[in-house]
C-alpha cells in the first residue's frame, strides 16, 4: 500500500490535499480533515453556504429547532439554503447572524424602502411602545395612564388597516 | 403565441457603437421580492402558490408597461420552449424545471420579464443592450415602485427585502453584465481577472449563468452582495470594476495584435472560412467561432452593421432554437442545421478586409 501522506499541521494521516496555482508557482498542502475544516480550506469553490452551514460553530441550536411559523427546521435550511418564510429569519436569527456577517458587506440594510411596507412596520412598532408602556403602567397600578393607552391602542388598531 | 415571441425577437444591438459596447453585450438587473404573509415557492402548497400567482398576475395586468406583452403559466409550457426562454434569458434554469403554479410575464419589447414563484414570488428582470446600468436601474425602480404600491412586499428595517435564500437580503438586487472578453481569453489573461473579481466581491459565470462554461468567451459579471450597500454603491461599484476590465480587454487586444499579427489574422480567417463552409457544427464549436467574428468587427476587419448579426446568431444556434419547434431531431441533425443557417448567413458578408 502506498505510504499515506500525513498532515502538514498536525500529525493525523493527511484526506485533504490542496492544490493552488499562485502566480504561475504550485503550492501543494496536504491536511487531515479536522485541520482543513479548521483552515476553511474543504471548499475550493471558495465561499459556499452549505458547507458553512455544516460548520460546527454555528451550530448553536439543535437539529429539531423549527420556525415558529412555517415548520421548517435548521436541518431542511442546512440542505437548501433556503428558508420557508420570512418569520424564518426571526426563527433562525442566531444561527443567521454570522452567516450573514461573512456573506454581506454588512448586516443592516442600506437602501431602497418600500413607502407602504415602511407604513405598516411604524404602525407595528408604534403598537408594540404601547403595549409596552400599558403593562408596565398596570404594573405599577396608574390606572389612569392605562386606560388613555389603551384607548391610544384601540384606536391605532382600529385605523386603516391597508399596509 | 410563443412562436409569435421568438419571431419577434431580434436582436436589438445598441445603436451607437462605443469602446465599451463592443466589450458590453448586455446588462441585466434583477430584483428579488417576496410577498408578506405568505410561504416562500418552496414551502407553500399549490394552492398557495397558485393564490400568490393570481394575486401577482393581476397586479401585473394593472402595469401599462406589460399590457400588450406575453403571460405564460409554466405548465402550458412544453420543456423545448422552455429551454429557448432559457436560452434567450428570459427565464432561470430554475424556472424552467417547475411545472405548476409558476408563471413568467414577458414585455412586448422583450427588455423586462417577471417571473413569479420561482425561488422567490417575483423576480423582476430588465435586460437591455449595451452598458448602462443607471438608466436600467431608474425603470427598474420605478416597475418595482408600481408593483409595492399594490402588494404587500416583505420588508423589514433591519434586513430589508426579505428573501428565501440569504444570499439575497437586503436590496435583492443582482446586477449582472455581460462581456465579451476574447482578448484576455487568448491572451490567457482571464484568470487572474476572473481571480480579481472573485476577490472584489464579484462572481463571474458563463453565459448561462451558474454552472456554465463560458463559450464563446462570455462572461457574466455580477455582484455577489446585496447587504450592507445600497442600490447606487452595488451599481457604481460593479461600473467601476467592469470599467477596469473592459480596459483591460481593450488592452489585450491591441497587444496580442501588435505581437501575434500573423497568428490573430489567421484565427479570424479560419473561423470565417468555417462558419462559411462547415455542414457539421456543435453549438460549443459555432460560439467560438462567432466570437472571432464579434472580434473582427471590433478590429475593422468587418462593418460594425454585421455586430447585431453576429449578436443574433449567438442565440439563435442554440440547442433549443435549433431543436425548435421539433423536440425529436438528433443531436447529428441539429449540427447540421446550425450549420446550415450559419453558411446561409455567413454567405451574405463582405470578405474580410485587413487594410484599416
Amino acid at each position: 500500500m502506498a505510504n499515506k501522506l500525513k498532515c502538514s499541521l498536525c500529525d493525523a494521516y493527511a484526506t485533504v490535499h490542496l492544490t493552488q496555482i499562485i502566480n504561475n508557482q504550485i503550492q501543494k498542502i496536504d491536511l487531515c480533515e479536522s485541520c482543513a475544516q479548521k483552515k476553511g480550506v474543504t471548499d475550493s469553490e471558495g465561499f459556499s453556504l452549505a458547507e458553512m452551514l455544516s460548520n460546527a460553530e454555528y451550530q448553536p441550536y439543535t437539529e429539531d429547532k423549527n420556525c415558529d411559523s412555517c415548520g421548517l427546521t435548521l436541518a431542511e435550511f442546512k440542505k437548501s439554503g433556503r428558508f420557508g418564510c420570512a418569520s424564518c429569519y426571526e426563527s433562525f436569527e442566531s444561527v443567521l447572524k454570522p452567516i450573514l456577517d461573512e456573506m454581506h458587506i454588512g448586516n443592516h440594510h442600506i437602501g431602497k424602502m418600500p413607502v407602504r411596507s415602511m407604513k405598516g412596520i411604524c404602525k407595528e412598532e408604534k403598537i408594540k411602545a404601547l403595549k409596552d408602556k400599558l403593562s408596565s403602567a398596570i404594573k405599577a397600578e396608574a390606572y389612569e395612564d392605562a386606560a388613555l393607552y389603551r384607548d391610544e391602542l384601540d384606536a391605532l388598531m382600529q385605523s386603516s388597516d391597508d399596509v | 403565441m410563443i412562436e409569435e415571441l421568438i419571431k419577434k425577437a431580434s436582436s436589438k444591438s445598441a445603436k451607437n457603437s462605443t469602446k465599451a459596447s463592443s466589450v458590453v453585450i448586455s446588462s441585466r438587473l434583477r430584483l428579488a421580492r417576496n410577498l408578506k404573509d405568505s410561504p416562500f415557492p418552496n414551502r407553500a402548497n399549490l394552492a398557495q402558490k397558485c393564490d400568490i400567482l393570481s394575486k401577482i398576475e393581476a397586479v401585473l395586468e394593472e402595469v401599462s408597461y406589460m399590457k400588450k406583452g406575453y403571460f405564460f403559466k409554466m405548465e402550458e409550457l412544453s420543456s423545448l420552449e422552455k429551454k429557448m426562454l432559457v436560452e434567450r434569458h428570459w427565464i432561470s434554469r430554475e424556472l424552467s424545471e417547475i411545472d405548476e403554479g409558476s408563471a413568467v410575464s414577458i414585455s412586448s419589447d422583450q427588455l423586462c420579464s417577471v417571473m413569479i414563484n420561482e425561488e422567490d414570488h417575483l423576480r423582476i428582470q430588465f435586460i437591455k443592450n449595451g452598458f448602462n446600468l443607471n438608466a436600467l436601474w431608474k425603470t427598474v425602480n420605478d416597475f418595482d415602485d408600481f408593483l409595492e404600491n399594490k402588494l404587500p412586499y416583505a420588508f423589514s428595517k433591519d434586513l430589508g427585502y426579505i428573501t428565501a435564500c440569504p444570499t439575497n437580503l437586503g436590496t435583492g438586487l443582482r446586477a449582472s453584465v455581460m462581456m465579451h472578453l476574447p482578448g484576455l481569453s487568448i491572451s490567457d489573461h482571464i484568470e487572474k481577472v476572473i481571480r480579481a473579481s472573485n476577490q472584489l466581491g464579484l462572481a463571474v459565470r458563463g453565459l448561462f449563468g451558474e454552472g456554465s462554461d463560458a463559450s464563446g468567451h462570455i462572461y457574466q459579471i455580477s455582484n455577489q452582495q446585496t447587504l450592507g450597500e445600497s442600490e447606487k454603491d452595488i451599481l457604481d461599484r460593479l461600473a467601476g470594476v467592469l470599467k477596469n476590465i473592459i480596459e483591460h480587454e481593450l488592452n489585450a487586444r491591441i497587444k496580442y495584435y501588435e505581437n501575434n499579427k500573423e497568428k490573430l489574422i489567421d484565427m479570424v480567417c479560419r473561423s470565417f472560412g468555417i462558419l462559411q463552409n462547415a455542414h457539421l457544427i456543435n453549438s460549443d464549436e459555432a460560439m467560438n467561432h462567432l466570437s472571432f467574428m464579434r472580434m473582427a468587427i471590433d478590429l475593422g476587419f468587418l462593418p460594425e452593421e454585421f455586430r447585431r448579426l453576429i449578436d443574433y446568431l449567438f442565440i439563435e444556434i442554440q440547442p433549443g432554437h435549433i431543436q425548435y419547434p421539433d423536440s425529436n431531431i438528433s443531436v447529428a441533425f441539429r449540427d447540421i442545421k446550425r450549420a446550415e443557417i450559419l453558411r446561409n448567413n455567413f454567405k451574405k458578408l463582405p470578405p474580410l478586409n485587413f487594410d484599416k
